[in-house]
């Protein structure tokens, strides 16, 4: 019961200077509601662009080059020695991945493992005599529509149809704008080999990204070892896994085994996903800057009361009260603006939240515009409202364990 | 002189409270007091002479750097300060020359806190017993208001309202009557005569007002911190 008293005294201090609780709780609640919208946003276009990476590419490429330079024997000979080997020519070799059929196989045996023998390269496009530089993957349908999004982004016809038609590419709606390249058009492709065949367009696709939609070109694998005059080469493996998070340590494994250069999908994005962690230092730092002015208006207002009512203080610990039950009524108030702040925040945040999902935005580099990405889960809430809280409990623990450290007799002696 | 009859309520056994200045102050010096029950007894003294520190002391407001402040009986040496605020709640009434009441709440409800606080009584009890200690100053009618909309003497009643509503040993009074006009003065000195003599409660009034220090059977006068006098008429 008695802890009731503490709580009701509280409650009338706040009820009394009305208009200071309505700041400071708001000061909270925009916070709060901030918080909440911005690591929406923030998180939401996070994993949105993470997605789009894991969409768009392979988790693993494999690809046919080393990390470094094959040594020179002498230096295997003599690691310590103080060798020197200038005018060396590195030896040629056939470039391609050794023996990528049984590779595949032998991913493909893993479960949720999808892996795919490619062969890529760059051709001039030709038709109507204007030319167009593009890279040439040669691919498997059957398995690339399950390791990129590319499937999904067909306007017209579809990868599946490389398989029907003979002498089939795929380009993008950018290219076949630029080129007046259409559907079932015979386009002539010409490789650096020197080789010149005619393709049939079976299909457009577009991506939105603006490189890629004017700049790549689908083939089936055998016609792009033909028309780059590597037989039976293929220069990638790329790979889906089911857990892309082990994307890195596979590759590892993968490079440590067969030695070819295997790149996951974090190491090729790397810049970007640094990015994202500077950008997420810099949206917690200043959302973090929002909550400590909030607490300072709690802790501003707290330490005035407790200033305003050292009479009150007095009174009520000569009258029995003891040095807890006093700092549990300021304690309780700056609890109360906590909560209160904390819940008003959630309905600032869930409006921001509605405000910010009818904005449409266009990407730079990308040609459609989209909404604003945003992620409404439970942990921002969870985050936002705990910081609230424990600010705003900081904040009056301080001045409330001023109010009770008063001396009654130095205000009683004081106050006449 | 007539002999004090009752047990003692409050002792001081050479109590002595210095200052810790840069240049220590004594307040009060080897004060050996007795109090009974069912006595009045106004302090006396000129500015200075440690009237109201020997109130504090005997309130356990304050700490006596030396001697022992008894209670009921109770040696409250070393005792620790929510101890000492549990004595206070239960067996001390307190009345300032400012009547200290919160201005956030009614009338009644300032009455009523340190039974809130206390927690004996059920809250229809407390209820009750608040609005027949206000009726018995004459100001039920003022019970829903609030501090600031009442007189001055007004105040001061629903401050000794407040420190009887516990029910307390003894009411210590520090210039209950030092803020207030002649006539409120007169209701508020009325008050405490009636509540020594009538009701028999032990009363200990620091003042300066004559007047008031001889409505009291007994008088302690201080100088330079010291009982210079402890007369019963």
């Amino acid at each position: 019961m008695f802890w009731r008293v503490s709580i009701g005294i509280a409650a009338a201090q706040l009820a009394y200077r009305r208009r200071q609780t309505i700041v400071s709780t708001l000061g909270v609640a925009l916070g709060v509601g901030f918080f909440v919208a911005t690591s929406a946003l923030m998180s939401g276009s996070e994993k949105d662009m993470v997605q789009r990476l894991l969409d768009n590419a392979p988790h693993i490429t494999v690809k046919d080059e080393f990390r470094t330079a094959a040594p020179q024997p002498v230096f295997m000979a003599f690691p310590q020695g103080a060798v020197s080997l200038s005018n060396t020519k590195p030896r040629e070799y056939l470039r391609g991945i050794k023996n990528h059929s049984a590779k595949i196989e032998e991913l493909s045996r893993q479960p949720g493992v999808i892996a795919e023998a490619a062969l890529t390269g760059t051709a001039i496009v030709r038709y109507a005599s204007k030319d167009v530089s593009a890279g040439i993957a040669g691919i498997d349908p059957e398995k690339e529509r399950f390791l990129t999004t590319i499937e999904s982004n067909m306007q017209q016809g579809s990868l599946m149809r490389l398989k029907t038609a003979s002498q089939g590419i795929v380009i993008g709606q950018g290219m076949s704008e630029r080129l007046g390249l259409g559907m079932d058009d015979l386009a002539t492709v010409v490789s650096p080999a020197g080789i010149v065949r005619r393709m049939k367009v079976v299909g457009l696709f577009h991506t939105g990204n603006l490189l890629f939609d004017e700049g790549q070109a689908y083939m089936l694998l055998k016609d792009a070892q033909v028309l780059l005059d590597k037989p039976f080469i293929a220069n990638r493996i790329r790979i889906k896994i089911a857990d892309p998070d082990m994307a890195e340590d596979i590759a590892a494994q993968l490079e440590s085994r067969w030695g070819y250069r295997t790149e996951s999908w974090q190491e090729v994005n790397r810049d970007i996903l640094g990015l994202f962690v500077i950008r997420n230092i810099i949206t917690y730092s200043i959302v973090g800057a929002i909550m400590a002015v909030a607490a300072f208006g709690i802790f501003n207002i707290i330490s005035t009361v407790v200033m305003e009512k050292r009479r009150d203080i007095a009174i009520l610990m000569s009258m029995g009260f003891r040095a807890a039950d006093i700092q549990w009524i300021f304690l309780v108030q700056g609890i109360f603006v906590g909560v209160i702040g904390m819940v008003l925040g959630w309905a600032i945040g869930l409006v921001l939240l509605e405000m910010l999902s009818t904005v449409e935005i266009t990407v730079p580099g990308m040609m459609d515009t989209q909404n604003l990405p945003l992620e409404r889960g439970l942990f921002q809430f969870g985050v936002g409202g705990l910081f609230a809280l424990i600010s705003a409990i900081a904040a009056a623990w301080i001045p409330a364990r001023k109010a009770s450290q008063v001396r009654p007799v130095d205000i009683i002696r004081g106050a006449a | 002189m007539t002999a004090p009859e009752g047990e003692p309520i409050v002792e001081l056994r050479g109590v002595t409270r210095i200052l810790q200045d840069a240049v220590p102050v004594p307040l009060v010096r080897d004060i050996d007091l007795v109090v009974r029950r069912g006595e009045f007894v106004s302090v006396t003294g000129p500015s200075g002479s440690g009237k109201s520190s020997l109130l504090y002391l005997l309130g356990l407001l304050d700490r006596p750097t030396s001697g022992h402040v008894l209670i009921d009986g109770e040696d409250t040496v070393g005792f620790s300060p929510d101890r000492l605020a549990a004595i206070r709640l239960s067996k001390l009434g307190f009345v300032f020359q400012f009547h200290f009441l919160l201005p956030e709440f009614t009338v009644l409800h300032n009455v009523t806190l340190p039974m809130l606080r206390l927690g004996r009584l059920d809250e229809k009890a407390i209820h009750e017993r608040g609005m027949s200690l206000l009726a018995d100053f004459g100001i039920a009618d003022q019970a829903k208001k609030r501090p600031d909309q009442l007189s001055g003497g007004q105040r001061q009643r629903v401050a000794v309202a407040r420190a009887l509503s516990n029910d307390p040993l003894v009411i210590l009074a520090d210039e209950p009557t030092g803020n207030l006009d002649m006539r409120n003065s007169e209701i508020v000195q009325g008050i405490f005569a009636e509540l020594a003599a009538k009701q028999g409660r032990t009363v200990i009034a620091v003042t300066h007002d004559t007047d008031f220090a001889n409505s009291a059977p007994r008088n302690v006068h201080l100088v330079d911190g010291r009982i210079a006098s402890d007369t019963r008429r």
